[in-house]
């Protein structure tokens, strides 16, 4: 059982991470451990026969945005959240509220237990009902994607190209042009 | 092998640890990063659903959901950035008017 073994030990890890992530007060811990988490959900792609996304997932999540998030946490150089007076009489802090917020989310976590519990079909093991297809071939992926979805790709070539603009021009000084 | 609900299940425990951070945090940079701890575990449905219907679908969604997320920490970063400039704070609740 090496494999189930494998997928508990990355899902912890992704999972205790992101928690963690949450936790930290300093945000430079924040960005540090997300490439951790990252690195577990890559792990688990390879177990799903996904190995293009998974090494996608470390060049371009781990090593681009990561790097670029640090960048900015370094740049303003603000690394502890000031709790300010306001922030603590914020009117959704009050213990009324805050428990009916409470309540509705244990419902909705009951809700999704039991709507994921009366799905019977989800018990089969990933990839036992095609029989191993190539799914994991790069080859099979490139034609796909030049192929039926060549007009996404063409869009998202727009997009990040509008994205680079956008970020060029609001972290621009006022005054300059 | 790993059933599918597992991975599901991974998935959803990752993305409400996603949704609490935009919540509960009072850092613009954390709130970027909660975002994409949740674009995270939507690929991982993504990529376990096409890998149960044996289709590479799923993983040519990922991709865009990874051009988005780069998009999307870019200009948001740049926001944060501008931000940062005018009021010298990170707080969400210190940006409440549109106009100053």
């Amino acid at each position: 059982m090496p494999e189930v073994v494998t997928f508990y030990l990355l899902a912890g890890l992704a999972v205790v991470a992101s928690a963690l992530v949450i936790g930290q007060r300093n945000p430079m811990y924040s960005v540090l451990l997300l490439i951790v988490s990252f690195a577990a959900l890559a792990g688990l792609y390879i177990q799903l026969d996904a190995p293009f996304v998974a090494v996608a997932q470390i060049i371009i999540y781990a090593g681009a945005i990561m790097v670029l998030f640090l960048f900015v946490v370094m740049l303003l150089n603000a690394p502890q959240e000031d709790a300010a007076e306001w922030d603590r009489t914020h009117p959704l802090r009050r213990p009324g509220i805050a428990r009916f917020g409470a309540a509705l989310a244990g419902v909705l976590i009951l809700q999704l237990a039991y709507a994921l519990m009366r799905v019977n079909e989800l018990e089969a093991p990933v990839g036992s009902q095609t029989g191993g297809a190539a799914v994991s071939s790069v080859r099979e992926l490139g034609r796909v994607l030049f192929d039926r979805h060549a007009f996404a790709f063409e869009a998202t070539s727009v997009l990040i190209l509008v994205a680079m603009v956008g970020a060029v021009v609001l972290a621009r000084r006022e005054g300059q042009s | 092998m790993i059933p599918l609900h597992h991975y599901l299940i991974v998935s959803a425990i990752l993305f409400a640890i996603g949704t609490a951070g935009v919540f509960l945090r009072r850092n613009l940079i954390t709130i970027l990063l909660s975002i994409e701890i949740m674009l995270n575990a939507v690929n991982l449905t993504f990529v376990a659903f096409g890998r149960y219907r044996g289709d590479v679908d799923g993983q040519i969604i990922t991709f865009f959901v990874m051009t988005v997320a780069a998009a999307e920490a870019a200009v948001g970063l740049a926001l944060i950035i501008a931000l940062f400039r005018h009021r010298e704070s990170l707080n969400p609740d210190a940006f409440t008017s549109l106009k100053w």
